[in-house]
Order: C-alpha cells, then sequence, then structure tokens
C-alpha cells in the first residue's frame, strides 16, 4: 500500500512539474503576478510529493518488501540497517530517484529563501528548473521505475553488490548528487536570464550561492568516492581516470571556472556571456555524466544500467537542455555587454586565466573520455585512453593554475604590478624552494614528481597565509578575526588545493610496496617497518565469511599497531571482496592487504608504505570547508535574513 | 553450521580469483621486476572494465603479466614487448594510445585548445585595457519602483 501511495505521490510530482514549467513561464512572459507567483507553492508542492515517493521506497527497503522487484533485487534480509537504506540509491532505479528527489529540493529552497529576486526572474528559474523534473521525472516513471511489483514475491532477496556495502559508498551518491543536480540551479538562472536578456551584479550575487554551495557538495563527493577506492579496492589507487570518475570531475572542474569569473561578474559586470555559458557547460557536463553512467557507453567499473532505452532517453534530455539553451545563448548573448574596463596584469586578468586553464583542462578529460568512441567512429578501430594520457595531458594545465594562482589571489582590481604583488609572497616563495629542495634531497630515483609537488603545495598555503596576513594590513593580528568570510573561505580552500597536491604528488612518487609469501610467524621489514603474521583466521560476520589475519606492525622497536586485514566472501553475490587494513597517519599509512593461502603453505601478503596518502583527501574537505565558510559570507547571510524580516519599519545604518 | 561453513570456504577457495601480482610471479631481479610493473600498468585487462593488467584479478591479466616478465627475461625491449602484447590482443590493451595516426587528433587537442583559448583571453583583457569608461546608467521605470517598494518597507 505504502509502495502505490509512492508512485502516485510520484506520478503527481510529475504533473506539478509540467504546471510549474509552463504556467509561471506564461506569467512571466504576460507580466500576470499570481501566474508567477504560482511557481513557489508548485515548487514546495514537487518536494514533498517526490519526498513522499523516496520515503515510500525506503521503507520498501527497511522492511525488506520483496514484492517490490526493486527491493528483491538489490536487498537481503540479513543486511545491517544502514546498507538496507544505502540500498535505496544503490541502484539505477533508486538513484535516479534521488536525482529527482535533489533536483526538486532545489527548487523548493529557491522558491522559499530567494525572496529577494525580482518577480519574474525568479518565476522563470523555477519554470526552467521544473522543466528538468518533467525530463527526469518522465524518465524516471517510464523507463525506471523502482516501484515495480512482481506477482510472486521472493522469500528473500539478491543482496546489494558486496563492494558497495561500506559507509564510504553509502555517502558518496547523496554528495555527488547534491552536487550534479545543485549545478542546475546555475542552468536554471542562466537560462532565466538568457530569457529576459540581461545579467548583472545582482543576477551573479544570487547565481554563486548556489553554485558554490553545489561545488561544495561535488568536492566532498568526489573525494569520499576516491577515498572509499583507497581503501576498499585493495591496492590504494585513489584515481583512475575511468569514464565515471572523469564523469564527475568535468562539472567539478567547469563548476570551479564558473565560481571565479561569477565573482567577476559581481563585481566587476564583465564575463557575462562567459559566465552564462559555463553556467550552461556545468550542468551540460552533469548530464554527459548522467549519460555516461546510465548508459553504458563507455565501459567502466561503476556502469550501472546498461540500457539502451534508457541510454537513448538520457542523450535526449541532454541534447535538448544542452542544445536549447545554447540556441538561446547563441541568440542572446550578444546583448549582454561588459562594463568594468581593466588590464590585464589585474585581478580579472588572473580570473581569466584561471577560467581558461580549468576550461582547457575540463576539455582534456572531455576528449580522453570520449576518444573512444570518436576514434572507432572515424578508423573503426577500438581503443583504450587510460590513465598514462590523462596524467601527461592533464598535469600541465593544474602545474600552471598552481603557479598562477596565489599571484592573481592577491592582485587588485582593475589594475597592479607584478612586482608589487609579489612583494607579500616571497617569504611563501622561499618556503616552497625550500620544500622543493627538501623532497629533492630525500627522494631517490624519480623525484621530479615529489619535488615540484612538494615545492608548488607549500606555495599555495604559505601564499594563502601570507594573503589573510596582508589583509590585515598594520593593525595586527586582532583584525584576522574580522576579516570577511569570503577572505577566509577563499584562503582555506586555495589552501585545500595546496594540501591535496602534496598528498597526490608525494604518495605518488615515494609509494613503497613489498608482495611476498610469509608463514605463520614470519617477521619481514618494508621501509623501516617490521611486520609479523601472527595469525590467519576464519570467521563469520553478519552477511558474509572472512578470512582474518592479524598483523603486528613496530618500527624501530616500538609498536605501531595491529592490523587485521581481511578477505571477505558474500555468499549471496558469490562474491569475494578484500579488506585492506589502514594504520592511519599524518605522514603516512601502512597499508595491509592479505591474499591467497599458498599451495605450499604460507599466505600471500601485500604490504605499502603510503606517504602523505591522507593529504590527498584532507585537502579536499578543506576545500569544501573554504567552501561553505564563504558561504557564511555576510553579503549572503544579510540577504537572507531581510528575507526573514521583510517588514522592517526602520532603516539600519549601513555597516 | 559448521558443514555450511566448510562447504562455503571450498566455495571461497575456488570462487577467489587470485588478485593483481602474486609473489610467484614477481621477478628475482629487481630491475626487470620494475620494468614490468611499469609496463603492466599501462596495459588494459582486456576482459574487466578499466582495469589493467597489475591489478586485475582475471585469470588472462595473469597470464599477461607471467608473458611480460617471461620477453623481458628474455631480453626484449619495452617497446619491443608493448607490440607483441598488441600484437595479440590488438590496441584496445594500451591505455596509452599510440601517437600516430588519428591519435595525434587526441595528443594535440589540448595544447591547440589552450594556445587558442590564451589568444582570445588575451585579446579580450586588451580589449577590456582600452575601452571607455562606461556611462553611468539610470534605472528603468520598473526598477524605479521595485527600489521605491524596498525602501518603503
Amino acid at each position: 500500500m505504502i509502495v502505490e501511495l509512492g508512485h502516485f505521490a510520484m506520478i503527481l510530482a510529475f504533473g506539478v512539474a509540467l504546471f510549474q514549467t509552463v504556467v509561471p513561464m506564461i506569467g512571466a512572459h504576460k507580466g500576470w503576478a499570481p501566474w508567477m507567483e504560482a511557481a513557489r507553492p508548485a515548487a514546495i508542492a514537487q518536494f514533498l510529493l517526490t519526498l513522499l515517493a523516496f520515503v515510500a521506497l525506503t521503507i520498501a527497503f527497511v522492511t525488506s518488501d520483496f514484492s517490490v522487484q526493486l527491493v528483491y533485487q538489490n536487498s537481503h534480509t540479513l543486511k545491517p540497517m544502514i546498507y538496507k537504506i544505502s540500498g535505496v540509491w544503490g541502484n539505477h532505479e533508486g538513484s535516479m530517484l534521488l536525482w529527482v528527489l535533489i533536483l526538486t529540493l532545489f527548487g523548493a529552497a529557491a522558491a522559499l529563501f530567494d525572496q529577494n529576486l525580482p518577480p519574474q526572474l525568479r518565476a522563470r528559474v523555477l519554470a526552467v528548473q521544473g522543466s528538468i523534473s518533467v525530463a527526469f521525472l518522465a524518465f524516471v516513471i517510464f523507463t525506471s521505475n523502482p516501484f515495480w511489483r512482481i506477482a510472486n514475491p521472493a522469500f528473500d532477496g539478491r543482496d546489494l553488490n558486496p563492494l558497495l556495502q561500506d559507509p564510504g559508498l553509502a555517502f558518496h551518491p547523496p554528495f555527488l548528487y547534491l552536487g550534479y543536480v545543485g549545478l542546475s540551479m546555475a542552468f536554471s538562472f542562466a537560462v532565466a536570464a538568457l530569457i529576459e536578456g540581461r545579467v548583472d551584479a545582482a543576477w551573479a550575487r544570487w547565481v554563486r550561492p548556489w553554485t558554490l554551495a553545489a561545488w561544495v557538495f561535488l568536492t566532498i563527493g568526489i573525494a569520499l568516492g576516491s577515498w572509499w577506492a583507497y581503501y576498499e579496492l585493495g591496492w590504494g589507487g585513489f584515481w583512475f581516470w575511468d569514464p565515471v570518475e572523469n564523469a564527475s570531475f568535468m562539472p567539478w572542474l567547469i563548476a570551479a571556472a564558473l565560481l571565479h569569473s561569477a565573482i567577476v561578474v559581481e563585481k566587476r559586470e564583465a564575463l557575462k556571456s562567459w559566465t552564462i555559458l559555463l553556467a550552461i557547460m556545468a550542468f551540460g557536463f552533469s548530464l554527459i555524466g548522467a549519460f555516461i553512467v546510465r548508459s553504458g557507453i563507455l565501459t567502466s567499473v561503476h556502469a550501472f544500467a546498461t540500457d539502451p532505452a534508457r541510454g537513448n532517453m538520457i542523450l535526449g534530455i541532454s541534447v535538448f537542455f544542452i542544445g536549447g539553451a545554447l540556441t538561446l545563448y547563441a541568440l542572446r548573448a550578444g546583448a549582454m555587454q561588459a562594463k568594468g574596463v581593466f588590464t590585464p596584469i589585474s585581478r580579472e586578468g588572473a580570473l581569466v586565466v584561471n577560467n581558461i586553464l580549468l576550461a582547457v583542462a575540463c576539455f582534456v578529460v572531455f576528449i580522453g573520455t570520449m576518444w573512444p568512441l570518436i576514434a572507432e567512429a572515424m578508423t573503426g578501430r577500438v581503443l583504450s585512453v587510460g590513465p598514462p594520457f590523462f596524467e601527461q595531458a592533464f598535469t600541465p594545465f593544474m602545474i600552471a593554475i598552481a603557479i598562477v594562482l596565489p599571484l592573481g589571489a592577491i592582485l587588485p582590481w582593475k589594475r597592479g604590478y607584478l612586482t608589487r604583488a609579489m612583494r607579500p609572497l616571497w617569504g611563501a616563495a622561499a618556503l616552497a624552494v625550500a620544500a622543493g629542495a627538501l623532497a629533492f634531497a630525500v627522494s631517490t630515483g624519480r623525484s621530479g614528481l615529489a619535488v615540484i609537488g612538494a615545492a608548488l603545495g607549500v606555495w599555495l598555503i604559505a601564499a594563502s597565509v601570507a594573503e589573510l596576513l596582508l589583509r590585515t594590513g598594520s593593525s595586527g593580528l586582532t583584525r584576522l578575526a574580522r576579516l570577511p568570510r569570503s577572505d577566509w573561505g577563499k584562503a582555506t580552500a586555495h589552501a585545500g588545493l595546496g594540501v591535496t597536491f602534496i598528498g597526490v604528488s608525494l604518495l605518488m612518487a615515494w609509494e613503497v610496496e613489498d608482495i611476498r609469501v610469509a608463514q605463520i610467524g614470519d617477521r619481514f621489514e618494508v621501509a623501516g617497518y617490521e611486520i609479523t603474521l601472527r595469525d590467519v583466521r576464519d570467521t563469520e560476520g553478519p552477511n558474509f565469511l572472512t578470512t582474518k589475519a592479524v598483523m603486528d606492525v613496530r618500527r624501530g622497536g616500538r609498536d605501531v599497531a595491529t592490523l587485521y586485514p581481511e578477505k571477505r566472501f558474500y555468499p549471496v553475490q558469490q562474491m569475494p571482496t578484500t579488506e585492506a587494513a589502514i594504520d592511519n597517519g599524518i605522514w603516512r599509512d601502512v597499508y595491509l592487504v592479505i591474499g591467497d593461502e599458498q599451495e605450499g603453505g604460507g599466505w600471500a601478503v601485500r604490504t605499502y608504505i603510503k606517504p602523505f596518502a591522507n593529504w590527498i583527501w584532507a585537502g579536499c574537505i578543506i576545500m569544501a570547508l573554504g567552501g561553505f565558510i564563504s558561504l557564511s559570507d555576510r553579503r549572503y547571510r544579510v540577504a537572507a535574513a531581510s528575507a526573514r524580516r521583510p517588514r522592517r519599519t526602520q532603516m539600519q545604518p549601513a555597516e | 553450521m559448521r558443514q555450511i561453513l566448510t562447504v562455503l570456504t571450498l566455495i571461497i577457495a575456488l570462487a577467489a580469483p587470485g588478485f593483481a601480482v602474486q609473489p610467484d610471479e614477481v621477478l628475482d631481479d629487481p630491475v626487470l621486476e620494475q620494468r614490468a610493473r611499469d609496463l603492466s600498468r599501462n596495459i588494459r585487462c582486456p576482459v574487466c572494465q578499466g582495469e589493467n593488467i597489475d591489478e586485475s584479478n582475471a585469470p588472462v591479466s595473469r597470464d599477461l603479466r607471467l608473458y611480460v616478465r617471461e620477453r623481458l627475461v628474455e631480453g626484449d625491449s619495452d617497446a619491443e614487448v608493448v607490440d607483441a602484447v598488441t600484437d595479440r590482443f590488438g590496441e584496445y590493451v594500451l591505455f596509452e594510445p599510440r601517437r600516430q595516426g588519428v591519435n595525434l587528433l587526441l595528443y594535440w587537442a589540448g595544447p591547440v585548445m589552450a594556445i587558442i583559448a590564451l589568444l582570445i583571453g588575451w585579446q579580450f583583457l586588451r580589449s577590456r585595457g582600452r575601452a571607455p569608461e562606461p556611462r553611468s546608467e539610470t534605472l528603468s521605470d520598473t526598477e524605479k519602483a521595485r527600489l521605491d517598494e524596498i525602501m518603503r518597507r
């Protein structure tokens, strides 16, 4: 019954979305206030209905209702509760419903919070947002309906893919979708602005928080996925340049570019049409990403539903929205006049360089991801494009960004001088050179990567600190706390990028690996760590069997850790997984994996010493934190506060 | 229950694929072994989804790893090993596409795009430097009305 209720709510939401697309758009065109106003209750109703559908599906999973096909295929009574819930989106149909839920959540949030938006712009934004809902609800209802029942309910389900039964991956999709779908707000604002035919500083100020929020969630989502790959797949890889990873990385790069170009629109009223284009492309890449993941056109570890009908429909949706928006752009972009005047050496100029580097980096990822398809179409040969290509083609852009970033961040608006901008940064530059020299001295052999990464990382972090100190001026550290939050957010995010740089480069340059057969009781040494295989035993988990090793890690005569790497087997899915055991540290991870029992006795054991591994994700979290701090900046909070108290009798003095 | 456990343990032993590089594959010569690792990181497992043979659990990957090592021990150069593997399995197994023919487009796309973008960007920046200061704008009627409404609050 609950399931049918959810199904019905989903269909109702589709109807509301249709209404929300048509009525406010006509209202905005004709200037009919009630028609425009209808967008807000519609957006909220649409969200509540989709939420009801989602809750109904979650209840079906939690209560293990195996008369629902999706639950039967993806759940099992023995599965721990958290994975019964995360199982809702651990499959194609459920994850699409989550996608739509988040889409409507953003629509409802826009309806509730953006009170100061001019009514016409708001009506149009919500109408465009509604039209995206129409497309995706239709997709869910007609090709990927999660509510189908089966005639003869099974006694128990087929369980969730064991690789997905993991805390890191349970929360990876929701964050990723908050990012992907959050970019739809930037898209709706862009299309609405094109329809209105104007873009100004106020527009940029409305768009930026939505983009920032989406980018923050995307950062967290990507970091969670990478962290999961690191500890779950059993050899500690953290990024594979797999098509599906690239599908999430491309919107991230474009969103990062959009965040920065929107600043130029907000402060200087320039780069307007370029910003609109980025807003369209950011969500465009989300749609392309959805197409890559759902169509299975590019084989990948992650591919969910490889059904041509679904692929075609998503392709159609992508072509409609991207093509439609770009057509509108071609017709209207000429009307966007730039106003600000500035010289090439200026904050504006630096942000243009940032945008060029990020956009071309995204283009490189895009062409590398699509090349197997393009080459096959052109020559008929099947080939692959993998990590070696991306590492060569992508890295130079990141190096260039890291070199330019601190200078650009410190340059004044309108007109600046490199020598003057460099003055507060010499200290940071000296530290960077010292870090590079240290990395060179410590490393043996392939050291180029470590030297560049360490130097650039320190350059980014130290320059962020130098910039904050510069902003406090001569009035001392007390002013540091009173700096605008946007300054803090900016410095934090840029320093986070530096932390990630250090993590990626030092891990790749200095990783040590050891593969051997160890008898129980054997002791061996890897990079200064003394490892003992103390015991191996078979036990049972809630829905799996496991072979668990007990291994002691010592260094310099002191105990470091006792680790329990596992090899699990999930009988329902007939699938083995490796559970590496990791001793996390600031400077290094000790990463142990237990393999098969050998014929001549003993066990295959892999040991990795992974220097600076945690810096990769710590940096991402710091970047996301910077985004959050920036989001809480006064200029956004003031808008929200005045929205909550709309009827002030007295004007407040400006602060 | 014990019986079920034993049976299942047996199934594990049968079903669990050998994982990635096994100790018995590792060559005694560390230089050759390092070359083998570097080569196999760039060779794609022909039956998996986007894994290289160094990480892959598939039996064919093990065969390929052993084959690469065999050739290296016999004294082949890295290029010869890659050619031999490509002859058997086709270009598909190369994670780094060959720099020839159509693939040159792939390799040149990034640098060419970067140069074009930088030129356009430079042109734009110069034009902004020479542009006249904009005249101060007056509000439109609807904007005036809206401003009045806000001020009245």
